[in-house]
């Protein structure tokens, strides 16, 4: 490959747009933020690649967080939820094959995790971890229970809003991303100082994953919406690629 | 230009916060919801190449490693090749997954990947670059993945000629990308988030 304009395929990251490294009334930042500009570079193939993951990997109930850690017939406990969304680049291309891996609290607020403090009750009936991969046309969907809110060690009084963690690989290590999706109406997001972290009210509104009636199912559960752009590739790069991937 | 209008904003990131294992190594955090961990071997079989191990830990301002850290790797195979559909130029190992996860240890922050060694893949501009492995770090107090790069002390002429290395003036601050071999033949890779010696990050 000795074309120059196979290079620099990803359109360059909105440092301004995404969140500081350094918030600092988000403690575990003052130590933990690199203080030098970082070096900026166009892509080249180390990073407009990305590992595979086939749907084979997923098993029967990956996506579903009400039963994959349930004792047979029985389920988490907590208001249950449908979470769906389409996975897009900058350009509005749906990414299809993208591995997404969610984690969350239980409905008390509480993790399955060994680091966990909060007095809230572990559900014996609830992991906390799901995966999913976009369909073609870069829809995703799971299954879990609403996480509660949770205390956190930060300042005296700190609160996060309820939350599901994402986790998402795109089609090149340039994309790769870890977010947060919070839930529309909930008066602990503007208290959040990880929240906080985000530059401004659209970057929050982003990551605010609405209700959706439409997809609600009646006597069962209610869903949320929560639309993921991932780095945008340049068109010549998909003009001039062959067909079949 | 329409498509300017059109372009939408990528999602921004949020720290992955003390409790990524639950999502992303459910095993090291004892949920056994997935049959393995993904990421967890990157050698599938007998591979090409020289068989390398790297081994490092983060540390933060203060010095201390940080005990909940989250390190993926992602590199070429032995012939420069990538395990992956943008792959234009040919096949890559079959026995070579080419991506890493690790959490780091609970109790000493230590990271630990069994790879090979990565070939040369080219620049943007079609010249070689030094082998490299792209390094991704994601932990609680860390707003948005940091992006470094592993290269290898012993490339000494790879490395000067290297489009993105040959660019770092200061000394020091190139020694940070640079693995060191041990007498065991580990290649030590530690990476600073601050201080005199912290890590070059990249915006790539």
């Amino acid at each position: 490959m000795n074309d120059a304009k196979a290079g620099g395929m990803f359109l360059p990251r909105d440092r301004e747009w995404q969140p500081n490294a350094l918030a600092p009334d988000y403690k575990s930042s003052i130590k933990r933020s690199p203080k030098s500009k970082l070096l900026s570079f166009p892509t080249s193939l180390s990073e407009e690649t990305s590992p595979i993951f086939g749907h084979d990997i997923l098993g029967e109930f990956d996506h579903d967080l009400i039963v994959n850690y349930a004792k047979q017939g029985e389920s988490a406990i907590g208001p249950r939820l449908l979470v769906h969304g389409t996975v897009r680049d900058e350009m509005g291309r749906p990414v299809p094959n993208a591995l997404i891996e969610v984690w969350q609290a239980n409905a008390g607020g509480r993790y399955r995790h060994k680091n966990e403090g909060y007095l809230a009750p572990l559900d014996p009936n609830f992991g906390g971890c799901g995966r999913v991969i976009t369909a073609d046309d870069g829809t995703y969907e799971f299954r879990t229970i609403q996480p509660g809110p949770y205390p956190w060690p930060n300042g005296p009084n700190s609160w996060r809003p309820a939350h599901i963690h994402f986790s998402i690989f795109g089609h090149g290590f340039a994309q790769r991303l870890i977010t947060q999706m919070y839930f529309e109406g909930d008066t602990l997001i503007p208290l959040c100082p990880i929240v906080g972290a985000l530059g401004s009210q659209d970057a929050v509104d982003i990551l605010t994953a609405h209700l959706d009636m439409g997809r609600t199912i009646p006597m069962d559960m209610c869903a949320y919406r929560f639309d993921i752009v991932l780095r945008g590739a340049k068109q010549t790069y998909f003009e001039n690629r062959s067909e079949g991937l | 230009m329409t498509e300017e209008n059109e372009r939408l904003k990528e999602s921004p990131s949020q720290t992955a916060g003390p409790y990524v294992h639950i999502g992303c190594t459910p095993n090291f955090t004892g949920i056994a919801t997935y049959e393995t961990d993904l990421g967890a071997l990157m050698k599938l079989g007998p591979v090409t190449g020289q068989e390398i191990t790297i081994e490092g830990a983060i540390f933060d301002g203060d010095g201390a490693p940080l005990l909940d850290a989250l390190v993926e790797i992602w590199q070429a195979d032995a012939n420069g090749l990538f395990n992956s559909a943008n792959e234009m130029r040919g096949a890559s190992d079959p026995n070579f997954s080419g991506w890493g996860r690790c959490p780091v240890d609970m109790e000493t922050g230590e990271f630990r990947f069994e790879t090979v060694k990565p070939g040369r893949v080219p620049w943007v501009d079609g010249s070689l670059q030094a082998p490299h492995i792209t390094m991704w770090i994601v932990a609680r107090g860390i707003n948005i993945g940091l992006q470094t790069r592993i290269y290898f002390a012993d490339e000494v002429e790879a490395n000067l000629s290297d489009p993105i290395l040959s660019q770092i003036d200061d000394r020091d601050r190139l020694t940070s990308l640079l693995a060191n071999e041990d007498e065991n033949g580990t290649h030590r890779f530690d990476v600073h988030l601050q201080g005199p010696r912290e890590t070059v990050f990249f915006d790539i």
